[in-house]
C-alpha cells in the first residue's frame, strides 16, 4: 500500500501495517455511498439555494454600500467619539462586502456544485532512473571541471571564498559607534541638583516628607542634546523615609541625607523603569518581570529576575536647601553588560 | 510540429476555446490548467488553518502597504499639533506623531492599523495553529519534512515580522519593548554591547532603530516570508496534500473535491470570509490604542501592560527566571587576565534557552521519530492523535510548556484579577513549568491510549445505544448497535509500531546507538494497542453472549 519505492513495509520489521485484505487486517471498503443532498434531489430546494446565494451576494453590496456611506457622510471631527463610529461604520461595512460574497460562494458550492468525492492516485515524487542519472550527471560536471582532481585550485577557491563575504559583516561596522565607557557613567555630577521629572524644577530637601517619593532627573538634563539617551541612564527615585530603617552599609552612611535617599530608576534586570513604590513595605516593584527591591536593605534584590541591587545615587544639600548629588553613580546603572565587570 | 500548424490543428469553437487559443499559444498555460485544473485536494476542517495563515498574510499585505503610504519612521523630534488633543503640542517622534495621524486625521486610517494589528496576531495564531495541526496527526512525516522545516521558519519569521513591527509607532509601550529587547542584547557575552551599540545606532534609544526596524518590516522579513510561502506551497503541489485514514482513503490515492469549482470556490470565498471576520473585529474591538500610551519616554511605565500575544511566552520566561536562589547568583563575575566579565545567566538564559529548547525539537522531530521508528516510507494517510499517543503526549507537552510561560507573562494580572499574592503566582508558575509538561505528557498519553480502547470496544462490540433491555430470563443488557464497515474501517486502520528489538551486527555485536533506540522504541510503544483484526472481530460476534442475545432480543422486540 505504501509508496514502496524506498524500503518496503514488509523489511521493517517495526511496522504492523493496516491491509489491504492481507494477512488478519480488514479490507478498505471504498469510499462510502453518495447522499444526496436536498437541492440534488428537490428542484424547489435547489431554487431556494440559489435565491440564498443571491441574497448573500446582496447582503455585500449593501455592505459596500455602507463603507462609502462612511467615508464619506460620517465627518471626523475632534471627538473620539465620531472617529470611533466612522471605524465601526467603515469597518462593518467591509466586513459585510467581504463575508457577503465569501459566505455566498461557500454556500454555493456546498449545496450546488457537485459533492461527489474524486479519487486521484497518488505518484512517486520522483523517479528513481532521473536520481541515477542526476547523480551521473553532476558526477560528469565534477569532473569535467576538474576540481578534484585539481587540489590547489580548490583549496584557494575554498579559501577565497570563505575570505569575500568578511567585507559584507565589515561594511556594517558604522551602524554606531564602538561603546566606550559610554555605559559606565550618566548625567550625573558633582553638585548637580535633583530636579521634578519632567518639569525639571529643583527639590528642596524640605519638600521631601517621610513616605514621599519623587521621580527625578538631573538639573539641565530637559537642555541636553541627546536627551532620551540621558534620561535613559539618569532618571532616579527620590524617597524619605524614618533614617532608623535605613540600613546603610560600611562607606555609604553619607550617601543619603536624614533618610532621604535616591537610587536609580532603571531596573538591573533589562532596565524597565522600577516605577512602583510601595511606601508601606519599603519595597520598588518593576512592573514589567515584577524584580523587587528592599529599599531598608540597600534595594537588594528580595523577589524576580533581577540579580543586582539598584546603584544608589549619593546625595547632600546646598547652601539653599536644594538637594545636589555628590558624584555620579559609583557603578553602571541599568542592564548587565559583558564589561561591566 | 510548427506551431503555425498547431493553431491551424486547433480551431476554438467557443468563447472560453478562444481566450484560452490566443494565451495558450503565445505563452502557454494549457498544460497548467489540465495540471491543476482538476487536482484533487481532501477536505477537512483541521486543513483551514494553513489556509487562515496565508490569507491573513495576503491581508497584511494589502494594509501594510496602505500604512506605508502615510507612516513616516523618522525620530526626530516634533511638536504634535494633529487633531488628537489631549497630545496637541507635545514632543514627539514623527513616526509617532505620523501613527497618530494615521489613526485621527486620515480617514479609514484607524481602521485600517487595526486590520493590520488584527491580522498580525491571527497570522501568528493561525501559523501555530496549522504546525500543531501537523505535528499531532504526523503530516511531517516522509516525504514532508522538509516543508515541516520551512513551516517552521516561517513561524520564526512571523514572530520577527510581528515584533519589529509592533515597535514602529514608537510609543511608550513599543519602546518599553525595545528597552527589553536592549537589556536582553546587552547580557550576550562579549559581542552584547557592541551589537546593542550597532543596532541602535549608539546608546539607546537613539535615532535610527525604528527607520532600520521599519526596513526589516516592510522590505526584507516580507520578502523571506513570500519565498518561504512560495517553496512551501510548490511542496504541498509536489507531495500532493495529505488526507486522514477512512473508507475509500489509502496511502497511494488522494480523495477529495477537484480544484475547479469546489475546492476553488471553498477556498476562494474562505479567504472572504477570513477578511470579513477581520474587518469585524477592527470594526468593534479596539487594538493597541497608542493615543492613551504617548510618546516614548525612558522615565514612565504603566502597569500591567501586555507584549503582544505571541511574545509573551518569552516575556514570561524573563519573569519566571529568579535572579538569585539561596545564596547562589545567577549574575556571575568572572575573573579573566584581562580583568573582570559580567555574565548575566538570569537574562541570557530564560531568553534563549525555552525558545532554543521548542524550536529545536520542532526542527528535530521528523528525524527523532523515524530514528525511534526505523520508518522510512512515505507516509501520505495521517495519524489520529490517539493513534501515535507518544507522539500526542509530547506535543502536549510542548504546549504545556509554552502556555505556562505564556500564563507567566500576565503573573501580575493573575495576581491582580484573582486576588492572590504575585510572589505567589509566580513561585507555582516557576514549579508548572518544570513539572507541568511531565504531568501534560503522561495524561495526554493516557488519554490516547484510552480513546484508542475506547475505539477497539466500538469496532469489536459496537456503539452503546443506550437502551437498556430486560431479557425473558431477567437478565439487564444494553443493547450494543454493530457500526457498519465504513465506520469500523475507519476505528481498525491504522498503524500500531511495536517495541523494536536490537538487531546485532554482522559481529554478533549490538551497537550502542541500537540499544539507545531500543530504549526509545520501548518509551515509545510498549504501551500499544493494536488495532482490531477480522478475527477478533469473528471471535468476539460468535462468543459474546450480550451481543448475541441483544441482537436476538431486538428482533423479538421488533416483531411485538
Amino acid at each position: 500500500m505504501a509508496d514502496n519505492s524506498h524500503g518496503s513495509p514488509d523489511t521493517s520489521v517495526t511496522v504492523a501495517t493496516p491491509g489491504q485484505g492481507g494477512v488478519d487486517t480488514f479490507t478498505n471498503p471504498g469510499l462510502p455511498p453518495h447522499r444526496p443532498r436536498l437541492a440534488d434531489t428537490d428542484p424547489r430546494a435547489e431554487k431556494r439555494a440559489e435565491r440564498q446565494v443571491a441574497l448573500l451576494f446582496f447582503i455585500s453590496v449593501l455592505g459596500t454600500l455602507l463603507f462609502f456611506f462612511a467615508y464619506f457622510f460620517i465627518p471626523l471631527n475632534d471627538t473620539i467619539e465620531q472617529l470611533r463610529l466612522q471605524n465601526l461604520a467603515l469597518g462593518l461595512g467591509t466586513a459585510f462586502a467581504m463575508l457577503g460574497i465569501g459566505v455566498g460562494i461557500v454556500h454555493w458550492a456546498k449545496t450546488l456544485m457537485p459533492d461527489h468525492e474524486l479519487t486521484e492516485e497518488r505518484h512517486a515524487v520522483t523517479d528513481e532512473k532521473d536520481r541515477a542519472e542526476a547523480e551521473q550527471i553532476v558526477g560528469t560536471i565534477l569532473d569535467e571541471s576538474g576540481i578534484k582532481r585539481r587540489p590547489l585550485i580548490r583549496n584557494t577557491l575554498i579559501g577565497a571564498a570563505l575570505l569575500a563575504p568578511l567585507p559584507a559583516i565589515a561594511i556594517f561596522r558604522d551602524l554606531g559607534p564602538l561603546p566606550g565607557d559610554a555605559l559606565k557613567h550618566t548625567f550625573w555630577d558633582a553638585g548637580m541638583r535633583l530636579t521634578r521629572d519632567p518639569s525639571g524644577t529643583p527639590i528642596k530637601a524640605s519638600d521631601v516628607t517621610v513616605g514621599s517619593a519623587f521621580h527625578v532627573i538631573p538639573e539641565g538634563l530637559n537642555e541636553a542634546e541627546n536627551k532620551l539617551e540621558e534620561k535613559a541612564k539618569a532618571v532616579v527615585l527620590l524617597m524619605r523615609l524614618d533614617p532608623e530603617s535605613l540600613n546603610p552599609s560600611e562607606g555609604r552612611e553619607d550617601w543619603g541625607y536624614d533618610g532621604i535617599v535616591a537610587y536609580s530608576k532603571i531596573c538591573t534586570h533589562v532596565g524597565c523603569p522600577v516605577a512602583l513604590y510601595e511606601q508601606q513595605t519599603h519595597h520598588l516593584l518593576c512592573p514589567c518581570h515584577q524584580s523587587t527591591f528592599d529599599l531598608e536593605q540597600e534595594c537588594k534584590v528580595i523577589f524576580g529576575p533581577a540579580a543586582r541591587p539598584l546603584p544608589q545615587l549619593p546625595i547632600d544639600v546646598d547652601d539653599e536647601g536644594y538637594l545636589i548629588a555628590r558624584s555620579d553613580f559609583q557603578e553602571p546603572v541599568g542592564p548587565s553588560f559583558w564589561e561591566r565587570g | 510540429m510548427s506551431s503555425s500548424t498547431a493553431i491551424n490543428a486547433y480551431q476554438p469553437k467557443t468563447r472560453v476555446g478562444r481566450v484560452t487559443n490566443f494565451v495558450d499559444s503565445r505563452v502557454g498555460g494549457s498544460g497548467m490548467v489540465k495540471e491543476f485544473g482538476r487536482k484533487i485536494f481532501p477536505d477537512h476542517w483541521t486543513f483551514m488553518f494553513g489556509e487562515v495563515a496565508l490569507y491573513t498574510f495576503v491581508i497584511l499585505l494589502i494594509s501594510g502597504t496602505f500604512l506605508t503610504f502615510f507612516f513616516d519612521p523618522s525620530m526626530a523630534e516634533t511638536h504634535y499639533d494633529g487633531s488628537y488633543l489631549p497630545l496637541r503640542g507635545v514632543e514627539m517622534s514623527v513616526a509617532y506623531a505620523s501613527s497618530l495621524d494615521i489613526s485621527f486625521d486620515v480617514r479609514g486610517g484607524l481602521f485600517m492599523r487595526q486590520v493590520h494589528h488584527w491580522s498580525a496576531l491571527l497570522f501568528v495564531a493561525a501559523n501555530a495553529v496549522h504546525m500543531l495541526r501537523v505535528f499531532f496527526t504526523g503530516a511531517f512525516r516522509r516525504p514532508r519534512e522538509l516543508n515541516w522545516v520551512v513551516g517552521t521558519t516561517l513561524l520564526i519569521m512571523g514572530l520577527a515580522a510581528g515584533f519589529t513591527g509592533y515597535s514602529l509607532p514608537d510609543d511608550l509601550l513599543s519602546g518599553n519593548g525595545l528597552r527589553i529587547i536592549d537589556g536582553v542584547v546587552k547580557s550576550i557575552p562579549v559581542v552584547g554591547t557592541y551589537i546593542s551599540f550597532f543596532l541602535f545606532g549608539g546608546e539607546f534609544p537613539g535615532t535610527a532603530i525604528i527607520g532600520r526596524l521599519y526596513v526589516l518590516h516592510i522590505l526584507l522579513i516580507p520578502a523571506v516570508i513570500l519565498l518561504l510561502i512560495g517553496m512551501h506551497l510548490f511542496m504541498v503541489v509536489i507531495h500532493k496534500h495529505t488526507q486522514y485514514p477512512g473508507p475509500g482513503r489509502t496511502n497511494t490515492n488522494v480523495v477529495g473535491y477537484p480544484v475547479g469549482p469546489v475546492y476553488a470556490a471553498k477556498a476562494g470565498g474562505f479567504f472572504f470570509i477570513v477578511f470579513g471576520i477581520v474587518a469585524a473585529i477592527s470594526a468593534a474591538f479596539t487594538i493597541n490604542p497608542i493615543w492613551n500610551y504617548g510618546p516614548y519616554d525612558p522615565s514612565p511605565v504603566s502597569a500591567g501592560t501586555q507584549p503582544d500575544w505571541y511574545i509573551g511566552w518569552v516575556d514570561g520566561a524573563l519573569r519566571l527566571m529568579p535572579g538569585t536562589v539561596g545564596n547562589w547568583d545567577f549574575e556571575w563575575n568572572i575573573p579573566f587576565p584581562w580583568g573582570v566579565n559580567t555574565l548575566s545567566l538570569n537574562v541570557l538564559f530564560p531568553a534563549l534557552v525555552p525558545a532554543g529548547i521548542v524550536f529545536t525539537l520542532m526542527l528535530a522531530w521528523p528525524w527523532i521519530e523515524s530514528w525511534v521508528t526505523k520508518d522510512k516510507r512515505e507516509h501520505h494517510l495521517l495519524d489520529r492523535p490517539r493513534n501515535a499517543p507518544t507522539r500526542t503526549g509530547v506535543g502536549v507537552a510542548g504546549v504545556v510548556f509554552y502556555c505556562v510561560m505564556w500564563a507567566a507573562a500576565s503573573s501580575d494580572l493573575i495576581a491582580t484579577h484573582f486576588l492572590v499574592s504575585l510572589n505567589d503566582v509566580t513561585y507555582w508558575l516557576r514549579i508548572l513549568v518544570v513539572v507541568g509538561p511531565i504531568i501534560g505528557f503522561m495524561i495526554a498519553r493516557r488519554v490516547a491510549l484510552a480513546l484508542q480502547r475506547k475505539d477497539r470496544e466500538i469496532a469489536l462490540h459496537g456503539r452503546e445505544t443506550g437502551r437498556i433491555v430486560r431479557l425473558p430470563h431477567g437478565e439487564f443488557i444494553e443493547v450494543h448497535e454493530p457500526v457498519d464497515e465504513y465506520k469500523r474501517y475507519q476505528l481498525v486502520s491504522f498503524e500500531s509500531p511495536q517495541v523494536y528489538a536490537p538487531v546485532a551486527d554482522a559481529n554478533g555485536h549490538v551497537s550502542r546507538s541500537e540499544k539507545l533506540r531500543s530504549r526509545a522504541s520501548r518509551f515509545f510503544f510498549e504501551d500499544r494497542v493494536a488495532p482490531v483484526t477480522p478475527s477478533e472481530l469473528t471471535a468476539a460476534h460468535s462468543g459474546h453472549h450480550g451481543e448475541i442475545a441483544g441482537a436476538q432480543d431486538r428482533e423479538s422486540i421488533a416483531s411485538h
